[in-house]
């Protein structure tokens, strides 16, 4: 048979020799191998008690941003719903009462704000329609499994940005220690975040 | 008088016993956590500090699991199998001699719980008896992956049954005793039996591995073509029995090789450090351990490294290269004894 190209090499069944043959040597070759991998440094970690830091771009669960006086950002413009890929945000709009002053930014405000994390796809397309700085991708907790379907919707309650106090500490995630990362990388919390995108930004 | 040697025989026993369940037990962790260490990840570490629980955890969860006894299957062999495994691989520990003695009391205390001059005949008795319980098990779950898995078990025992009491021959040959108790003796006055049969240990130590169903001659229970091989239709503690008989039976292998070839439990300098008996005899059972824990790491070792040999390669290794190695092996310890003297 003619080949196509003239890269074709041929090949013929290699006739072992004895020290092949007995195979001995190359087992204790293979231990070697082995008994090195033995006393490597381990790749995995002991999860949940060691995180690894994520790096800068990680895309983790949506977070709703409040202001430096604590108020929502979101005003339910809907752009978010509108850039969503994967159709997965939903939200109700309700107009700011005066009394509500000091919990929404604007006069209008989203009353409902459902994410479905089934259908979320993590593209950050929300991040990046969202006029008012209100949504971010920054949390650094991954999205956790549940036994039920509803449980996947996530709501208000889960979503806002817990922050207390107009100059308060950052949302609580979880603890921000030393031992709690894995690795010596910079801890880039998430307000450090948003201050990064803001500069990016404006 | 009679009374208290039937105590301390069963007492010796519960203690035998008990040893090589513990370590049977915790072969299966160090198991997991040796093949995690040689794939570099850390292995189970959830349940107790770095997972030391984690056999417990096993044990309760093979209890806990549903015991199901296929429609057809035949009743009786079915639980007749995992017995059988279990009985046999504790067997043989009756013969391995563990220590000198201790003296408790003004009692002398053997550490071994029978010293049968015909000590090597017993173990080979019981070794073969292994493989009924795997066969009988296989064939009364009445699936034919587990017949097969059985079959191949069978045939493989066998097979390397026939090398492995040719290389002990040659031990025999040496010693002069088939009492291992005098085997380890001899080597205690001499050098390990290793440096006098290389090629006998080599042949012991590979058939070692393909008695105990280890990687690389896990054939009888090759998922990839077998299901789960002779244990297909087995579940819950059943199916415990025939995972924990193995890892008796390594240690157990580990045990032989260590008092065959590797001095047992005498170490260098054993009677000349002025130590009490009861101290030299407390020493040798650690250096014993000490030697089958190598032992049953090597097992885990050569698992992690080797891949899984096709059968006719199996057969092929057993009847054409180790049978004649051996043969050959005695018929050179008998030159050499003939010409330089035992």
């Amino acid at each position: 048979m003619q080949s196509l190209t003239n890269r074709a090499k041929p090949v013929a069944p290699k006739e072992m020799t004895f020290m092949e043959r007995i195979y001995l040597p190359a087992i204790l070759k293979g231990m070697t191998v082995t008994i090195k991998h033995f006393f490597m440094k381990k790749v995995t970690i002991r999860y949940p008690e060691i995180k690894k830091m994520f790096s800068k771009t990680y895309r983790g669960l949506h977070v709703l941003k409040k202001d430096e006086q604590g108020r929502e950002r979101c005003t339910a413009c809907g752009l978010c719903a509108l850039s969503c890929p994967a159709e997965a945000i939903t939200m109700t709009a309700a107009e700011r009462t005066p009394a509500e002053k000091h919990l929404y930014k604007e006069e209008k405000y989203a009353a409902v704000y459902e994410i479905n994390m089934l259908r979320c796809i993590f593209c950050g397309l929300c991040e990046e329609a969202c006029p008012k700085e209100a949504i971010f991708l920054t949390s650094e907790e991954i999205a956790p499994a549940n036994f039920d379907r509803g449980d996947f919707i996530y709501g208000k309650d889960k979503l806002v940005e817990k922050v207390h106090g107009p100059q308060g500490k950052v949302r609580g995630g979880g603890p921000l220690d030393k031992n709690y990362y894995h690795g010596n990388a910079q801890v880039t919390s998430a307000f450090q975040n948003l201050e990064l995108s803001n500069n990016l930004k404006v | 008088m009679e009374i208290t040697v039937i105590i301390v025989k069963f007492a010796l026993i519960a203690i035998i016993f008990g040893i090589s369940l513990l370590t049977a037990m915790y072969s299966t962790y160090a198991e997991r956590k040796f093949a995690s260490f040689f794939q570099d990840r850390i292995g189970p570490d959830r349940a107790g500090p770095w997972g030391i629980f984690q056999p417990l955890a096993d044990g309760g969860k093979l209890f806990f699991k549903e015991e199901i006894i296929p429609t057809n299957a035949n009743l009786f062999l079915f639980v007749l199998g995992p017995s059988l495994a279990m009985l046999t691989a504790c067997m043989t520990s009756a013969v391995i001699p563990w220590g000198t003695y201790l003296t408790i009391f003004d009692t002398q205390v053997d550490l071994q719980v029978a010293d049968i001059n015909v000590g090597i005949l017993y173990v080979f008795g019981v070794v073969s008896l292994g493989v009924y319980g795997i066969m009988v098990g296989g064939w009364a779950s009445n699936n034919k992956f587990a017949l097969l898995g059985a079959i191949r078990a069978a045939s493989q025992n066998i097979s390397y049954e026939i090398a492995m009491g040719l290389s002990i021959i040659a031990v025999v040959m040496v010693t002069g005793s088939l009492s291992l108790k005098d085997m380890a003796v001899w080597q205690g006055q001499n050098a390990w039996m290793v440096v006098y049969q290389p090629l006998g240990f080599l042949i012991f130590l590979i058939c070692s591995f393909a008695e105990t169903n280890r990687a690389p001659f896990d054939l009888p229970e090759c998922e990839t073509e077998l299901v789960g091989g002779y244990h297909t239709e087995y579940s819950s503690m059943k199916l415990g029995f025939f995972l924990f008989a193995e890892y008796i039976n390594m240690f157990i292998s580990s045990a032989m090789l260590s008092t065959l070839y590797f001095g047992g439990y005498t170490f260098p300098f054993m009677n000349d450090l002025g130590l009490s008996q009861n101290m030299v005899s407390i020493l040798g059972l650690v250096f014993l351990l000490g030697k089958i824990f190598f032992f049953i790491f090597l097992f885990m070792w050569v698992r992690w490294t080797i891949p899984r040999f096709r059968y006719d390669q199996l057969m092929r290794l057993g009847w054409q290269v180790l049978i004649p190695l051996a043969i050959i092996n005695i018929v050179l310890t008998g030159i050499a004894i003939t010409f330089f003297g035992s």
